[in-house]
């Protein structure tokens, strides 16, 4: 297997939201803690794009580079997951984050920030897989149950994509080549490195528009 | 008969932090995903502990519910 990746299709992505609240529900994510949200750009005006943007596992995470507590490790999978014995909530992985990602609840006291809360690929964390500790720390464990990720199950309109990279880029490829369109796809060059993606559009010689 | 007393005393002080525990930092081992989870909400068709059953049912898995070309008419 390669590593899993999201891939959000905002041809495809309608802004409902679907994504959003399965998260939330499958993980018991508290108030205030956005592990995944939905990003509409121009909103109101026709041509507008949503897009699902949550962690997106990068290769060479940043989050990673800059913990001063080493709490990050990377799985087999390639699924970028946290420590929360570990981390000290000081909010540097949020400043290297090119997507947001990382959150912190802000029940309790006055300005304290408390432990870091990202999306785990529905991996949960180092505690046992499927276990109770687990589940209150990090949410539900989806893989460890031979599940992918809930947000991309619930999609309505397929429009996210999880999985393992290259069964989502065929699925996608697919998808690109019946548009007719190239391969932009957002944010899969900024975490994966692909130089291909978030170029313009190649002309296909042949083809009619 | 002093010397040889501080020589002991100090071999112990200098090899008492031989009994330390290391205090580094770092994440504790996760288990690996495709060695199952330990609650009742496994989906079936697939053995826990075999990598190779895990991939081919996720791959079977995200096909079937995310590929809709392969499905459409």
């Amino acid at each position: 297997m390669a590593r899993m990746k999201f891939i959000c299709d905002a041809e495809r992505c309608i802004e409902c939201n679907g994504c959003v609240t399965a998260c939330k529900n499958e993980h018991e994510v508290p108030w205030g803690v956005n592990r995944r949200r939905v990003v509409t750009l121009n909103d109101g005006v026709p041509g507008e794009k949503s897009i699902s943007v949550a962690c997106m596992h990068c290769s060479d995470a940043p989050c990673m580079a800059v913990c001063p507590v080493n709490c990050f490790y990377k799985t087999d999978e390639g699924v970028v997951l946290h420590d929360k014995d570990i981390c000290i909530g000081c909010g540097y992985c949020s400043y290297a984050c090119p997507f947001g990602a990382p959150q912190f609840p802000s029940q309790g006291t006055f300005g304290v920030r408390g432990k870091m809360d990202k999306c785990t690929f529905c991996a949960g964390g180092p505690e046992t897989n499927g276990s109770q500790a687990e589940f209150e720390k990090y949410g539900r464990n989806r893989l460890a149950e031979g599940k992918l990720p809930a947000c991309a199950e619930m999609c309505s309109t397929k429009a996210l994509l999880a999985g393992d990279g290259d069964m989502v880029a065929d699925i996608f490829r697919n998808r690109v080549v019946k548009r007719n369109k190239g391969a932009e796809v957002w944010g899969w060059g900024t975490a994966y490195g692909s130089k291909q993606a978030g170029q313009a559009p190649a002309k296909v010689e042949g083809v009619k528009k | 008969m002093m010397t040889r007393i501080s020589f002991i005393l100090l071999s112990v002080a200098a090899l008492t932090a031989c009994g330390e525990k290391a205090q580094t930092l770092g994440t504790k081992n996760d288990a690996t995903a495709y060695s199952g989870a330990a609650n009742s909400f496994v989906a079936p068709g697939w053995t826990a502990g075999d990598k190779n059953s895990w991939e081919q049912h996720l791959r079977a898995r995200g096909q079937y519910g995310q590929n809709d070309n392969s499905r459409a008419p």
